[in-house]
């Protein structure tokens, strides 16, 4: 046995970005920031129950170009979260759990999920309500 | 062949003394929020452009504000069991990680409570 200190996978530094590693790690990193992106829901809930002043500082706000960029960037996050935790409720249900199912699923989800973001925003620009 | 106890095998909870409970919840709470999510997005741009009143009645409506109630429950209680899995593959330190953990759970109470309490008010004075 060699007791050298090998890197053990998965070691971020060394080891070779996959698809799959990178959509677990987005995962997670799309979780904590959606878990920061309820700060806006509530303060926009709490804006709308305090009166139509707080309520028009709110969606300025919003509205802002750092409140669309910010809501941009929420919006894939969600998508990718719903689209892969639904990926990941296949798991947990014993399907698609062949490299190659993994793969085909990762790829559905990116594209699944950037697809529905940019169609959220059409809708929302050009949508006029749905 | 097994090497758990009999009584541990029956009582089915593990070191952690909690059994399946959290997976369950956390895997729970995110089929609840499939729909819910699906309904909040669809609900927030068909209300794009809306004015002040348009929207109090919208969230203020019984439908409406209980579904609102639903998403804000499920989603905090599945952000904190998310955040509880993060905190505790990363952290160092038992301390730390019971104090970070203590705040996470209290911020994510007091800010459904708000969001509950802000449905609520729209719905009733709104």
């Amino acid at each position: 046995m060699a007791t050298t200190n090998r890197p053990l996978s998965p070691h971020l530094q060394v080891y070779r970005p996959q698809l799959t590693s990178v959509m677990s790690f987005t995962h997670r990193a799309t979780g904590i920031a959606l878990a920061a992106g309820t700060l806006l829901l509530i303060y926009w809930l709490a804006a709308a129950a305090g009166g139509p002043e707080s309520f028009a500082q709110a969606q300025a706000l919003i509205g802002s170009w750092i409140g669309r960029l910010l809501l941009f960037g929420w919006t894939f996050a969600l998508f990718y979260h719903l689209c892969n935790g639904i990926r990941h409720l296949f798991w947990d249900g014993g399907y698609g759990l062949e490299l190659p199912d993994v793969y085909r699923s990762g790829w559905m989800t990116l594209f699944g999920s950037a697809a529905l973001t940019i169609l959220a925003w059409l809708f929302g620009y050009f949508g006029g309500g749905l | 062949m097994s090497l758990r106890s009999p009584l541990g095998r029956v009582r089915g909870l593990g070191s952690a003394k909690e059994g399946v409970a959290h997976w369950w919840s956390q895997r729970m709470t995110a089929v609840a929020l499939v729909p819910l999510t699906l309904w909040f997005v669809a609900g927030v741009i068909s209300h794009v452009g809306a004015g002040y009143a348009e929207m109090v009645a919208w969230i203020g409506s019984p439908v409406t504000a209980s579904l609102f109630i639903l998403l804000i429950a499920a989603t905090f209680y599945h952000a904190y069991l998310g955040l509880q899995t993060v905190i505790e593959d990363y952290f160092k330190g038992e301390a730390t990680k019971i104090v970070t953990l203590t705040l996470i759970k209290g911020a994510c109470f007091l800010l459904a409570l708000i969001g509950i309490l802000s449905v609520l008010t729209l719905l009733f004075e709104g």
